[in-house]
Formats: structure tokens, C-alpha cells, sequence
């Protein structure tokens, strides 16, 4: 204990009616109203805090929580067919189910065709086994029709449609049967169960994601590394000029900025299009005959996308090289280094926060990229956002967005960590 | 100073106050609000307007909010699900229409609220949840200023490159470019959907897309293929009837070609739960009377539902409707039905095969 606190503490009254107690000039002891004081600065302080804290809760942190959610949990065959749902719990093949599934699904598609909730299970089967919802339609509708109870439901059923008989579709049933499924998940990085309940790896006409995945991460990169290649000169030029005409080349960095993005996406659609400037340009100079393709395809998607995310780059990297003394350049220049070597020795070192923040920040905006490689790109250059838009808006499969969601945000997650550990979140300086 | 303090404190609760009232009072507002007509946007939705949305206030005396989208359901989904429905009549296309409503998003139609399932052409009659309202097509157009002499005739033609060089666009769907493949292989239009359905007819169309992949362009929005066609960066595409009609209108030298149309029906729905369903049954039923719809099909020509429309309208448009009969030859008619089951599957296969 460092000597002063003891000296503080043998100086404190220890009891009450100490004559050398310290109080305030109202007489309630001085601890008491520090203490008082305290706890309102306190609450004033969440006060202040609360509302931000709330904003983030209902427009961050729930929303993410229940995109989450969404992606495993699978409430349709358990909501719409509960006593199937049940009874099937107890089959475990290899032979098809007995007697009581087949009763209770048919009391199931009774109640839900009357009740119009087969849709729900019918579209759920469905991403399981193509045609599963027109069968579970057709068997529904069929089933409500027959008055008397046959002898036998399992007969009847599989009169109506032979696939009842299929032990495919059965074990689809039961997977689709439980709270939650990996279901989504698992298609999400191209892995599917089969009739056993084993995952393997989808068919090659069918496995798409991991290959997205990977395009998703390498176009960041190289939005990010031309970023830096560009952006960092722009950065140097802006923090070495004179504020006179620094403030100009500031001004042609934000303008863009502040334009928004849609507009100028369309903007390099009609720049680079077949009849577009660049390629009149090129034609007329004769450098070609005849107009190349310059957009809707990778090389477009690069560009506009370059071009939206360089301020995020050069302004990083301005902040810091505003604080690195020039005289330290012409010191090194003076102890006999020549440029390069004064650049890659001296300034390239002490730019380096800036160029990490840059590079994350850029990354990271990269790889949920979704409007311009949709707008420029063709399919080969569609990112992993437009699969996930894709699933939301065409065919209202949310799991499976959830899904490719869940994957994208991993993925971030881990990146950023790594990154945390290597160069460290708290050496960065945006400004 | 105390003063200020307590102040800003009272501040701050007063806005969190104010915006936890306005947060619980805001679905309280879609109570009394007009009615909300939901449509595809650009020159359809002006056509509308004109036939629909102007008279129809007119007649009521009631305002008509119309909003535009891009057949996206995920809004009418959460509006169902969230209990806040903002919008009232939707126009859908058949499959996503199918799909809504078995999945309960829509509400079922009260036939005799908009003139009986008797004054519709049968196609319109698309399920219990919507009211047909337009035929359109997918078909084959060109610049007839760029191709000089003779000009495509089929899908057949489209894939020939050696006679057409250039390259051409089709819609970035699986719909319809399955069929548009097989109808170039020369499967007869009869039969698409019959060799569609086994796996060697699904490898067939996507072997013969192969062929053409090299040369293609997609389009994902209805205006596009007008708009690439007149800048030359496509020689021929696939596109809705009515854009390029429209583009006509508009002195462009385009031709349609109508042989292998693959032709489909939009409905009017009404979402589950709106808050002005009478007001809604009312506008369904005046949009579908017939001399209503003979006003459309001659500001865009899509073909009208009521059967009563088809003989009002305008002998000079009608050749350009998807519905006028020498138009018909070869024609397919879109199995929603078919689609339904099998759009999860193809569509995932389909964006494979163009990531590829």
C-alpha cells in the first residue's frame, strides 16, 4: 500500500461521534455527499448513454440476433403437422413408416388443407426434394375428400401417390420434423444430409456458395490492394501540399464521397458501356477497332467499386501522414539515404496505421458489397450479398439467407480477430 | 448550473418518451390510410394510371397511392407477418402468386365482388388469391436499323451466331430461359414442360444454353433489354412485349418477334389483412371491366382478361397484343403450377450454371 493512503486513513475518525469528523457545512458527513454525488453523476451518465443504447438494441443487436436465429430454426412441418411430426420421431426406416404415421398424416392434411396452412409445410418439403409440394398438396386434397375411414390410411395414402412409398421422402419428413435443423446452414456452405442423416458435399451442378465465397474474398482483396496502390500517392500529395491547394484536392476526394453511391455506379455504366466515352475514345484514337467490353464484367465490377471505396482508404491514410514531421524525410535524406530508402525505411513505417485502418476498412466494406457488382458485374462477378438478396426477395427462403448471412458475418468475425491479433485494433487511427 | 443539468436530463427522457410513442403509435396510423396499389413501375405503371388509378378517383372521389417494385414477395411477407400491412392491391406474377398464397400472405377472392369468374378468359382465374389482369410475353426483338435484310424468325434463329453475330440477352432467370433453350433445340411448344420434367430434359436446355453462354447478356430489370438494344450492346434479346412496343412508340426502329412468345398472366391480389379490403374489391372490379381494360392494352399492349375487352379493343393495336391469334403459333403458355415445385431446384442449378 503506497504510504500516502495510510497517512489519508490514520487522519479519518473512525467513529461517528469522533469531534474530528469531516462534514459538509449542513453537517451530513463529507463521505456520505461525495458519495451522493457519485451515484447522481452515475445516473446522469446512463441517462445520457441510454438512448444510444436502446437505439442499438432494437436496430442492431435484436435484428442480428434473430437473423441468426432464422437460420436454424424450422417450426413449419412441427406447426403444421404435429401429430406426423410426432409419430414419425419413433420410424427408423429401412422399411417405410407403419400404420399410425400414415393415420396422423392424414388427420394433419386434413386439418391444415382446411385450415390453408399446407402451403407452409408444402414449401418447407420442397427444399428438401423437388415436387414434395405439389405431392403433399395433391395427397391433402385428396385425402379431405375421402368420407368414409378406409381400412387402411397407409393403403390409401400410397394409392393417391406412389412416392409415399419412398423412403426418401420420408426421412425428408423427419429431418424437416425437428426445432431446429443445420439444414440451412449446411446448404449454406454446400454440404447436404442424405437419406441416412449423413452430410456429404452436394453434386457439382448443385454447389455454388463455397466458390462465391471465395470470389467474395478474393474481389475484396483486390478492390483493396488497387485501393492502396491508388489511394496511398493521394494521401501523400494531400498531406505534403500546402492547405492552399490541399483543400482543393480534398474537396475533389469528398465530392465523390458524397454523391450517392446508385448514382454513381450508373454513372461508369454509361462511361464504360460499348458506346460509352472510354470506348468512343479508344476507337478514335485507333488503339481498337471495334468496342471493347468494359462493363458487365469483372473488370467493370473493379473499377466502380475502386472508385466508391477509395475516400475510405485516403482518408485513413491522410490522418496519419498529416503527423509525420517532413523533417524527418529530409533528415534521413541528410544522413545519406536515398529517397527510396528513406521512403521504405522512414515514412513507410510510421504511415503504417494508417494503412492497416485503410486496408480493414475498405475490406470490410468490400465483402458486403451488393448494388454495384450487381449493377456492373455479370453472374461470374456476383458477391455473396446478392445471393443472400437473392433468397430474401425472389423466392422468400429466409432460412437460406440466414444461412448465407451467418456464414458472411463468421467470416468478418474471424478476419477481424485475427487481424486484432496480429496488428492490433487499438494501434489504428482514423482521424 | 444545477438547473441545466436536471434539464438535460429531463431532455433526454422527453426524447426517449416521444420516440417510444411514436414507435407503438405508428401501425395505429395505417388504420386510416388511402388505398395503396402496388405495380411494376416505368411505362406499365403510367398506362395504369391513365386506365386505372386516375378514373377510378375520379369516379370515388377518394384518393389512390400507387407504389412501384420489382416482384419482390419478402415485403408483402413481412407486412403479414409484422400486422402492419401498408399495402392493399398488389399485381403479382402467377408463380409468386401460387406460392403467397398457399403460404397465407394473400386473401381469397370473393368472386362475385368483382364480377364473377365468368367475365374472365379462363387463364385469369390463376388460383383462389388473384384476379388476372394483363396477359404479356417474353419475345424475341431486334433493331431492325442494325440488322438490315432479313431478321431472326425463331429461338433457333437466336442461337445462330454465325448468321447474327453479336451478342444477345436473356432475362437472368431460370424462367423462362429453360424453355426458350428447349424451344431453340426444337422441341415443339407443346411438349416443353413434359421434357422439362426429367432430368435429361433440364441437362438438354442447359446444354443447348451452353452453346449460346458465350455470346449472352443478362438482364434482370424490364427496361434494360430496350435500353441495350438501342445503345447496340446487344444484336437481338428476350423482353417483355409492352417495353418494346413502347420504344416503338417512341420512333425506335424495333421488331417483335412473336413465334415462341412464352406468354404469362399478372393478377391483382389483395393482401392478407388490409385495412380498406372494400375499397380494394372496388378497384379490382373497376380495373377489370372491360372497356377499363381496352384503355390499357392501347396505351401498352398487353393483352386484356375480361372477355368482354378483347373485342373493344382497337383493331389497329390489336396484332400487337400476345393474345391475338396468329400471335399464338408456337406459343407456350407459362405453367406456373409446374414452376411452383420446381423454381427452388432449377433456380439454384440455373445460378450454378451462370456463376460458372
Amino acid at each position: 500500500m503506497p504510504p500516502f493512503i495510510f497517512i489519508l486513513k490514520s487522519t479519518m475518525p473512525k467513529s461517528n461521534n469522533s469531534p474530528y469528523r469531516f462534514t459538509t457545512v449542513d453537517g451530513t458527513p463529507l463521505k456520505e455527499m461525495l458519495r451522493r454525488a457519485e451515484r447522481r453523476r452515475k445516473i446522469k451518465a446512463a441517462g445520457l448513454v441510454m438512448p444510444l443504447f436502446f437505439f442499438l438494441l432494437i436496430t442492431f443487436i435484436i435484428p442480428i440476433v434473430l437473423l441468426l436465429y432464422r437460420a436454424i430454426e424450422n417450426p413449419e412441418i412441427l406447426e403444421v403437422m404435429p401429430r406426423t411430426a410426432e409419430a414419425i420421431q419413433s420410424w427408423d426406416g429401412p422399411d417405410i413408416p407403419g400404420e399410425p404415421v400414415f393415420a396422423a398424416l392424414a388427420a394433419d392434411l386434413r386439418k391444415a388443407h382446411k385450415d390453408r396452412t399446407i402451403g407452409k409445410a408444402g414449401k418447407r418439403l420442397n427444399y428438401d426434394i423437388t415436387g414434395f409440394r405439389s405431392l403433399v398438396l395433391k395427397t391433402a386434397r385428396k385425402v379431405s375428400g375421402i368420407k368414409t375411414e378406409p381400412p387402411s390410411y397407409r393403403d390409401a395414402i400410397i394409392a393417391i401417390d406412389e412416392r409415399w412409398g419412398n423412403l426418401r421422402y420420408w426421412s425428408a419428413v423427419k429431418q424437416a420434423a425437428r426445432p431446429y435443423t443445420d439444414f440451412y446452414l449446411l446448404a449454406a456452405t454446400d454440404f447436404e444430409r442424405d437419406g441416412k442423416g449423413n452430410i456429404k458435399r452436394v453434386p457439382g451442378d448443385r454447389a455454388l456458395y463455397t466458390r462465391v465465397f471465395v470470389r467474395t474474398f478474393w474481389m475484396s482483396f483486390m478492390v483493396t490492394i488497387w485501393c492502396l496502390l491508388l489511394g496511398y500517392p493521394v494521401a501523400w500529395m494531400l498531406a505534403s501540399l500546402p492547405v492552399r491547394h490541399s483543400n482543393l484536392v480534398m474537396i475533389l476526394v469528398l465530392l465523390p464521397f458524397w454523391t450517392s453511391l446508385l448514382v454513381r455506379t450508373a454513372a461508369w455504366i454509361i462511361v464504360l458501356q460499348k458506346e460509352g466515352i472510354i470506348n468512343k475514345i479508344l476507337m478514335w484514337t485507333h488503339l481498337t477497332t471495334d468496342p471493347m467490353q468494359l462493363v458487365f464484367n469483372r473488370f467493370g465490377v473493379y473499377v466502380a467499386m475502386v472508385h466508391i471505396l477509395l475516400p475510405f482508404m485516403i482518408l485513413p491514410l491522410y490522418s496519419v501522414m498529416k503527423n509525420i514531421p517532413p523533417s524527418l524525410m529530409r533528415a534521413a535524406s541528410s544522413l545519406g539515404a536515398n529517397p527510396i530508402t528513406a521512403f521504405v525505411k522512414v515514412y513507410l513505417p510510421q504511415s503504417k496505421p494508417g494503412i492497416s485502418a485503410g486496408c480493414l476498412l475498405v475490406f470490410i466494406l468490400a465483402i458486403g458489397y451488393y448494388i454495384t457488382p450487381a449493377l456492373v458485374g455479370g453472374p461470374k462477378d456476383q458477391m455473396l450479398s446478392y445471393f443472400i438478396a437473392f433468397f430474401t426477395n425472389n423466392t422468400i427462403n429466409w432460412g437460406m439467407a440466414s444461412g448465407l448471412a451467418v456464414l458472411l458475418l463468421t467470416a468478418t468475425i474471424i478476419l477481424y480477430t485475427v487481424f486484432n491479433r496480429f496488428i492490433g485494433i487499438e494501434r489504428l487511427r482514423m482521424g | 448550473m444545477r438547473m441545466f443539468r436536471i434539464s438535460v436530463i429531463k431532455f433526454a427522457m422527453v426524447i426517449i418518451a416521444v420516440g417510444l410513442i411514436a414507435g407503438i403509435g405508428m401501425p395505429r396510423y395505417s388504420d386510416a390510410r388511402d388505398l395503396t396499389v402496388v405495380s411494376w413501375g416505368g411505362a406499365y405503371q403510367e398506362a395504369q394510371r391513365k386506365a386505372y388509378f386516375d378514373p377510378f378517383m375520379k369516379k370515388t372521389g377518394k384518393k389512390v397511392l400507387d407504389e412501384s417494385y420489382n416482384g419482390e414477395m419478402a415485403k408483402i411477407r413481412a407486412m403479414v407477418e409484422s400486422k402492419n400491412v401498408t399495402w392493399d392491391v398488389v399485381q403479382v406474377e402467377s408463380p409468386e402468386l401460387i406460392n403467397a398464397c398457399e403460404q397465407g400472405l394473400l386473401e381469397i377472392i370473393d368472386w362475385d365482388r368483382v364480377g364473377g369468374k365468368k367475365s374472365f378468359i379462363p387463364t385469369a382465374i390463376m388460383g383462389e388469391c388473384g384476379v388476372g389482369t394483363i396477359v404479356w410475353a417474353h419475345v424475341i426483338a431486334y433493331d431492325a436499323d442494325k440488322i438490315k435484310g432479313e431478321g431472326p424468325k425463331n429461338w433457333a434463329d437466336f442461337w445462330n451466331v454465325k448468321k447474327w453475330p453479336g451478342k444477345r440477352a436473356l432475362r437472368k432467370n431460370a424462367k423462362p430461359s429453360l424453355e426458350i433453350a428447349l424451344l431453340a433445340d426444337g422441341v415443339p411448344a407443346a411438349d416443353v414442360y413434359k421434357v422439362l420434367s426429367s432430368e435429361a430434359g433440364i441437362q438438354r436446355a442447359f446444354k443447348k444454353l451452353d452453346e449460346l453462354k458465350p455470346h449472352l447478356q443478362w438482364w434482370e430489370a424490364g427496361a434494360q433489354p430496350p435500353q441495350w438494344l438501342a445503345s447496340g450492346d446487344v444484336v437481338m434479346t428476350s423482353a417483355y412485349n409492352g417495353r418494346i412496343s413502347a420504344a416503338i412508340k417512341e420512333g425506335r426502329n424495333f421488331k417483335i418477334v412473336w413465334r415462341g412468345q412464352n406468354y404469362a398472366v399478372d393478377s391483382w391480389v389483395i393482401v392478407k389483412g388490409s385495412p380498406n379490403i372494400d375499397q380494394a374489391y372496388e378497384f379490382i372490379k373497376f380495373a377489370s371491366q372491360p372497356e377499363n381494360q381496352a384503355v390499357l392494352s392501347a396505351e401498352i399492349p398487353y393483352g386484356p382478361t375480361h372477355v368482354k375487352a378483347v373485342p373493344e379493343v382497337d383493331p389497329k393495336i390489336a396484332p400487337d397484343l400476345p393474345t391475338y391469334p396468329a400471335n399464338l403459333e408456337g406459343s407456350v403458355a407459362t405453367d406456373a403450377e409446374w414452376w411452383v415445385d420446381h423454381i427452388e431446384e432449377l433456380s439454384e442449378r440455373f445460378n450454378v450454371w451462370t456463376a460458372q
